[in-house]
C-alpha cells in the first residue's frame, strides 16, 4: 500500500507546490491525479519517487518511508528518456544489472514480446516512433518488478490513435503483476479509461480537491453511460477546482501579501 | 517525435543503415576530385610551358622528391621524431585536459577555483610561451613536447567541461531512478553521454598538435618535418617543402582518422546523418 501523509512541498523560490496532500492508494489500485497545471500533480508524483523530498509529511510504501528512489517504486517520464547509446535491450534491461546475464537477457526478451516489440532489441532507441519508445520505457520500469509504477503524463505527446493502444498496452502489462499505479495526466477521458479512483487537485497550493471512484467494469467502453458520467464527474470537480481558487484567490493575495 | 504508423518508420530506419557503408567509398572519391584534378590541371599546364614551375614545383617533381626521401629514409626519420613529439604532447596535453575539464565540469567549486586562471592563460598565444619555455626547458625535446601539449590542453579542456556542463538532467535522473552509485552514474550515464563530444574535443586537440609541432621543429630542430621544411628554405628547394607540407597532410589525415575508427564502434548509436558528416 502506498500512503502519502500530511505531504507539503515549498521550493527555495518560496512557491509553495504542495499543501498537505494525504492519500493512500491499495495495492494494486490505478489511481489518477488529474488538475491544471500548477496544481503540483507532478511534483507529487517526484515526492512519491524518492527523487525530491518533501517539506513536510512523508510518503511510504508498505510502511517504508520513501527518502531516496526505492527499489519498489518504478518510474517512467513524460519523455520516454531512453539512452540512446543502449540498444533497446539494454535499455529495458538497464534496472537489471545486479541480475546474471542470462537470466536478464530472458527477462528483456520476455518483456519485448509483452509490449509488442519483439525483434527489436538490438535496434537503437532513435529507431523507435514516439509511441515504440513510450512503450520501451514503460517496461524498463516495470522489468524489475516494482509494487508501485509512476507514470508522469506518459501519453501525452502521442497523437490520439497511439495514445488509445497505449493505455490497452499499459492496462495489459498491469495484469500480470498487478502494480499499484499512478498516473498523472490532465487527460480527463484517459483518467477513466484507466483508473479505478480519479484524484482532483486543486491549484495554488496543489491539495486533494475531490476523490472520484470510478467504479466502472474493464474493458471500458467510453461510450456507454457510466463513463460518460465518470468523464462528467470529473470536468465538474475540475471546473468547482477553479472556481473555488477563483474565489479564494484575493483573499489568499491579503493574506500572503504581508511577506 | 510524431508517430504515423509506428512499424513503417522503424524499419525504414533500420533499412537506411546497411546502404550507408555502400556509399562511403563513393564518397571518399568524390573528396579527392578536387585536389588531385587541380594537381593534374598544374600538370599539365607545366608541360604545356604554360607556367613557370621554378618557385612552385610540378606535382610529379614534388612526388619524385617525396618519393626520393622516402627510399633514402630521410622520410621516415623525419616523420618519426615529428609523430613521437605530437603523440607525446597529445597524451600529456590530453590527459591534463580530460583530468581538469571533468574537475570543473563536475564541481562548481573546482570551476570557480581553477577555470578563471585557465581561461587567461588560454588567452595567451601559445606561441608567446616559446621563448620562456625554451630558457626553462632547454632546446631539445622537452620544450617543443610542452609547447604541444599546451596547444593540445586547452580545446581538450574546454570540451570536457562543455561537455559535462551539457548532459541532460533528464537523463541523469533516469540514473538516480534506478538508484546509480555516484561510480556507476559516471560509468553508465555520464562517461557514454560525453564520448561524443569528448571524440569532437580530442580530434581538435590533435589538430593543434600538429600546428604547434611545426612551430616547435621550425624554431630549432635537426630533424622532423618542421626542419625539412626549413631547410627546404634554406636550401631554396620548394619541392622539399611542399613534400614535407604534403606528408603533414597524410598524417595529419592519418591520425585524426585513427581516433575516428578506434572511436566508431562506441559511437554507432548516433543518428546516421551525423555519424555521415563525421
Amino acid at each position: 500500500m502506498l500512503t502519502l501523509s500530511a505531504i507539503s512541498k515549498t521550493y527555495a523560490n518560496g512557491t509553495q507546490a504542495l499543501s498537505n496532500v494525504s492519500l493512500s492508494v491499495e495495492a494494486g489500485e490505478i489511481i489518477a491525479l488529474v488538475g491544471g497545471s500548477g496544481c503540483g500533480k507532478t511534483t507529487l508524483l517526484r515526492l512519491i519517487s524518492g527523487l525530491e523530498h518533501p517539506t513536510s509529511g512523508k510518503a511510504m510504501i508498505d510502511g517504508e518511508s520513501i527518502e531516496a528512489p526505492h527499489p519498489a517504486v518504478g518510474v517512467a517520464f513524460q519523455e520516454a528518456r531512453l539512452l540512446p547509446w543502449l540498444s533497446v535491450a539494454d535499455n529495458i534491461g538497464f534496472g537489471l544489472a545486479d541480475l546474471p546475464k542470462a537470466d536478464r537477457e530472458e527477462r528483456v526478451e520476455r518483456a519485448l514480446l509483452r509490449v509488442g516489440l519483439a525483434g527489436y532489441g538490438p535496434r537503437w532507441p532513435r529507431e523507435l516512433s514516439g509511441g515504440q519508445a513510450q512503450r520501451v520505457s514503460i517496461i524498463r520500469a516495470l522489468v524489475t518488478r516494482p509494487k508501485a509504477l509512476l507514470l508522469d503524463e506518459p501519453f501525452s505527446a502521442l497523437d490520439a490513435m497511439t495514445r488509445a493502444s497505449l493505455h490497452e498496452h499499459l492496462l495489459a502489462l498491469w495484469e500480470t503483476h498487478q502494480p499499484t499505479m499512478v498516473i498523472v495526466t490532465h487527460d480527463v477521458e484517459e483518467a477513466v479509461t484507466l483508473a479505478d479512483r480519479a484524484i482532483v487537485m486543486q491549484p495554488r497550493p496543489g491539495r486533494v480537491f475531490a476523490d472520484i471512484k470510478l467504479d466502472l467494469p474493464r474493458p471500458r467502453d467510453r461510450l456507454s453511460q457510466g463513463f460518460v458520467e465518470a468523464k462528467r464527474a470529473i470536468l465538474s470537480a475540475l471546473d468547482g477546482s477553479l472556481v473555488e481558487t477563483a474565489s479564494s484567490s484575493p483573499g489568499a493575495r491579503v493574506g500572503g501579501a504581508w511577506w | 517525435m510524431s508517430v504515423a504508423t509506428e512499424p513503417d518508420i522503424a524499419d525504414e530506419a533500420g533499412a537506411a543503415r546497411p546502404r550507408l557503408s555502400v556509399f562511403s567509398g563513393q564518397r571518399a572519391l568524390l573528396g579527392l576530385l578536387l585536389p588531385l584534378g587541380a594537381a593534374l590541371l598544374y600538370e599539365a599546364a607545366f608541360r604545356a610551358g604554360l607556367v613557370e614551375a621554378r618557385l612552385l614545383p610540378s606535382p610529379s617533381r614534388i612526388l619524385a622528391t617525396l618519393f626520393d626521401l622516402a627510399k633514402s629514409g630521410e622520410l621516415w626519420t623525419h616523420i618519426l621524431a615529428t609523430v613521437l613529439r605530437v603523440a607525446a604532447g597529445f597524451v600529456i596535453g590530453a590527459g591534463v585536459g580530460t583530468v581538469l575539464g571533468a574537475l570543473t565540469g563536475a564541481s562548481e567549486t573546482a570551476r570557480r577555483l581553477l577555470d578563471p586562471t585557465l581561461q587567461a592563460l588560454r588567452a595567451i598565444p601559445s606561441l608567446a610561451w616559446v621563448p620562456l619555455f625554451i630558457l626553462w626547458l632547454g632546446i631539445f625535446e622537452a620544450s617543443k613536447v610542452t609547447l604541444i601539449a599546451v596547444g593540445v590542453f586547452f580545446p581538450v579542456y574546454l570540451g570536457v567541461m562543455g561537455a559535462i556542463a551539457n548532459i541532460d538532467r533528464k537523463i541523469v535522473e533516469v540514473g538516480r531512478a534506478f538508484r546509480l552509485t555516484r561510480l556507476q552514474l559516471a560509468r553508465r550515464i555520464l562517461l557514454p553521454a560525453i564520448l561524443p563530444d569528448y571524440i569532437v574535443a580530442l580530434r581538435s586537440g590533435l589538430g593543434l598538435g600538429f600546428m604547434f609541432v611545426v612551430a616547435a621543429e621550425i624554431m630549432g630542430a635537426s630533424e622532423g618535418l618542421g626542419f625539412l621544411l626549413v631547410d627546404g628554405q634554406q636550401l631554396g628547394k620548394p619541392d622539399q617543402i611542399l613534400a614535407a607540407i604534403i606528408a603533414f597532410a597524410l598524417i595529419g589525415k592519418a591520425a585524426d582518422g585513427f581516433i575516428v575508427a578506434a572511436s566508431r564502434p562506441f559511437l554507432r548509436w548516433q543518428d546516421s546523418f551525423t555519424a555521415a558528416g563525421r
